[in-house]
This record gives structure tokens, C-alpha cells and sequence, in this order.
């Protein structure tokens, strides 16, 4: 990564942009840009429902619990539609997972070079400000449902019952290896899929951005008003994907066969 | 590219916020849209009552404005029986009262009548009584022929 930060021309300038905060060698290396924003947007997340919270009135609400009740209906809409158990954790963390991966998709619609700018100006190097478009923020989203579609799994079906579900399904037990293989397969490719299709769509959506940033200043606006606008679009709708998959991961690890 | 700490690091973050999310901000959220939908149910179940009981009074009302149209037209069917009655009663009596009148009228012009013919009767008598003694040329003396005198008076009357 930071071997290729001198390089010079277009080249240079997309490694530049792709290139994240970091400190630490090997394994421990810290995006540092990836961890703030997202904490960043994190805290912009709470606080804005907890405002919204803390007033709550079941009476005439202001523009703030409204729309934060908009969205809590929304999501709850969605469990509903695909979860028939009773769970106090579903719904939050489907709330949780969507507005949190939408504000992180959004600060993909700030002009690419401007965040950098502004970290240049304080000394950083390098500043990455899409955290969905590093792998580390997606898959440890992905990971953290994947942990808990084992742990419900579990918990529901019993351990007994988990294992038989892997081994019995869907051929019988005279297949019981190919049956395991099948499963595991179907478990692991669930975290997998989750996380690189988010990564894929925004580290995609971000390099057009900076390919469009390389252009001549008149036809940038042309180019970028259009996929900004359809960007408006993947950022909702892959926080939606995300959200729905989770919430259909976690049903089917409800559903006792 | 690479997967390194910042995998925990993001993990950690991730379960906080989904640990404060569930906590703190989905029930209360959560139950105010759901007081909401009930306090709304409520009034709109009031206002289907209000609007039933406005009917039944409707109705009622109605009820009471018929029952006294036909209270009204009993009693004025009732006044007018009881002005008949009493225009009858008063005819009656004005009749009785005239028959009254007509009696004691036929009784007081018999009566004149009768004082008529009396009058006349003893006029006839005196006319009768001068004549004889014209005739006779004698005075008839009252006393002494009182017998006779009284007897062609009756036969004269």
C-alpha cells in the first residue's frame, strides 16, 4: 500500500485515493480513517435517535421523532415481513446495520478530493472516508451477523439439533459429507457474500468517482451529476440489501425444521 | 486491501452501537409509535360511538317531535269536540229558553184575555142592568135582586 504512494500521474493519484490511514505493521495494522469515520457516523447515528428517543411522546410528534419513527417503522415493516418469532435484538440491529451503512455510503457523494484535502491540511497523508469501501468495516459487520445467525442457530435449535441440521440436509444422512459440505459452503458464503457485495458496489462506485475526477474540469459535472444521482440510489438500496439479508439470515436461524 | 485489526476494531464499534440501539433508543422509540397507534384507534372508536349515539338521538328526537305532533292534534281534535259540545248546550239552553219565553207570553196574553173578557162581561152586565131598568123603569134594587143580577152576569160570561 504505501509502497506505491510516490508513484506519479493517474496512476498515482487513484493509488493515492484507495490508499488508507494506517498505522501498525502486518495483521495489526489500524485504518485509522475507517475506524473514526465510522465511529464518526456511528455517533451521528445515536445521536440523532437518542434525541429523537429522549423526547419520544405518543402525542404529535416533532420532525425529528418523525422521521426517526418513519425509519423504526420502516425497518420494522421489513422484520415483520420475514420474521415470524419474537426477538428484542432483530429489529434494532436490522435499524442499526441500515442507517449505520447508509451514512457510511453517503460520504461516498462528497466530492472525492475534498475530505483529503482538508486531512492534507492537517497533515495526514492519506484519508480514505468511505469506510464501506474497506473490506475490514464490511466484513467485520458480516462476521459480527455471521456470529450471530451460529449463535441463535444454537440457542434455538440446540446444539444437537444444529449439528443434524448440517449433517441430515437437505440428501438424508446416507449423503451425511456431502450434505456437511453443502452446508458449510451455504453458512460461510453468507458472511462472505454480505460483505464483498457492499465493498464491491462502493469501492466500484468510489473509483468511478475519482476516474471522473481525472477528467478535464468541464466534463466532470456532466459525468458526475448523473452517477451521483444514481449513486444516491446504490447507497440506499445496498444498505437495504444488507439490512433485508441479515433479517432473512436470522429468521432462518430461527426456523426449527 | 488487506483484512487486519481494524476488523476487530470496526467489530467492537459494530456492537456497541447495536448494544445502545436496543437499549436506548428502539424502545422508546418503539413505544411511543405504538401508544400512538392505539391513542388513534381509541379516538377513532370514540368517534364511531359519538356518531352512533348521535343517530340513536336523531332517532329519539324524531320520536318525541312525532309523539307530540299527535299530543297537539288529540287536544286540538279534543277543543274542538268540547266548542261543538258546548255551541249544542248553548243552543239547547237558548231553545229551552225561548220555549220559557213563549209560554209565559201565550200564559200573559191568555190571561189578557181572560181580564179582556171579564172586563167586557161586566161592562155588558152594567150595559145589560141599565137597560132593564130603562126598561122596567124601576130601580132595581142591588141588594134585594142580588140573586138574579149575579146569575145573567154568569150566564153573560
Amino acid at each position: 500500500m504505501a509502497t506505491e504512494a510516490h508513484a506519479e500521474g493517474a496512476t498515482g493519484y487513484i493509488i493515492h485515493h484507495l490508499t488508507p490511514l494506517h498505522v501498525g505493521e502486518g495483521f495489526w495494522t489500524l485504518h485509522l480513517d475507517t475506524l473514526f469515520f465510522s465511529a464518526a457516523l456511528g455517533g451521528l447515528f445515536i445521536w440523532f435517535f437518542k434525541s429523537a428517543a429522549e423526547k419520544a411522546t405518543s402525542g404529535v410528534p416533532n420532525l425529528v421523532q418523525s422521521f426517526a419513527e418513519m425509519l423504526i417503522e420502516f425497518v420494522d415493516q421489513q422484520v415483520k415481513d420475514s420474521f415470524h418469532g419474537h426477538s428484542k435484538l432483530i429489529a434494532p440491529l436490522a435499524l442499526t446495520i441500515f442507517c449505520w451503512i447508509f451514512l457510511w455510503n453517503f460520504m461516498d457523494l462528497f466530492p472525492v478530493d475534498i475530505l483529503p484535502l482538508v486531512g492534507s491540511m492537517m497533515g495526514l497523508e492519506y484519508l480514505r472516508v468511505v469506510p464501506s469501501t474497506d473490506l475490514n468495516a464490511t466484513f467485520a459487520m458480516s462476521i459480527s451477523v455471521f456470529c450471530l445467525i451460529i449463535f441463535y442457530s444454537i440457542k434455538i435449535k440446540g446444539p444437537w439439533g444444529f449439528a443434524k441440521e448440517l449433517m441430515f440436509q437437505p440428501f438424508g444422512p446416507w449423503l451425511l459429507p456431502f450434505n456437511l459440505l453443502l452446508k458449510l459452503v451455504e453458512e460461510i458464503a453468507k458472511p462472505i457474500s454480505l460483505a464483498l457485495r457492499l465493498f464491491g458496489n462502493l469501492y466500484a462506485g468510489e473509483l468511478i468517482f475519482i476516474l471522473i475526477a481525472l477528467l478535464p474540469w468541464y466534463l466532470q459535472p456532466v459525468l458526475s451529476f448523473p452517477w451521483a444521482i444514481f449513486h444516491i440510489l446504490i447507497i440506499t438500496l445496498q444498505a437495504f440489501i444488507f439490512m433485508v439479508l441479515t433479517i432473512v439470515y436470522l429468521s432462518m436461524a430461527h426456523e426449527d425444521h | 486491501m488487506s483484512i487486519n485489526a481494524t476488523l476487530i476494531g470496526q467489530m467492537i464499534t459494530f456492537t456497541l452501537l447495536v448494544w445502545f440501539t436496543m437499549k436506548y433508543i428502539w424502545p422508546p422509540l418503539f413505544d411511543s409509535l405504538e401508544e400512538r397507534r392505539k391513542k388513534i384507534a381509541d379516538g377513532l372508536a370514540a368517534a364511531e360511538k359519538g356518531q352512533e349515539n348521535m343517530h340513536l338521538a336523531e332517532k329519539k328526537a324524531k320520536n318525541v317531535i312525532k309523539e307530540a305532533k299527535n299530543q297537539s292534534a288529540e287536544i286540538v281534535n279534543q277543543a274542538q269536540k268540547r266548542a261543538n259540545e258546548l255551541i249544542e248546550e248553548s243552543k239547547d239552553l237558548g231553545k229551552k229558553e225561548g220555549d220559557r219565553m213563549i209560554l209565559a207570553a201565550k200564559a200573559q196574553i191568555e190571561q189578557e184575555i181572560h181580564q179582556a173578557r171579564e172586563n167586557l162581561r161586566q161592562e155588558v152586565a152594567a150595559l145589560a142592568f141599565s137597560a132593564a131598568e130603562k126598561i122596567l123603569g124601576a130601580e132595581i134594587d142591588k141588594a134585594k135582586h142580588h140573586d138574579i143580577i149575579s146569575k145573567v152576569s154568569n150566564q153573560l160570561g
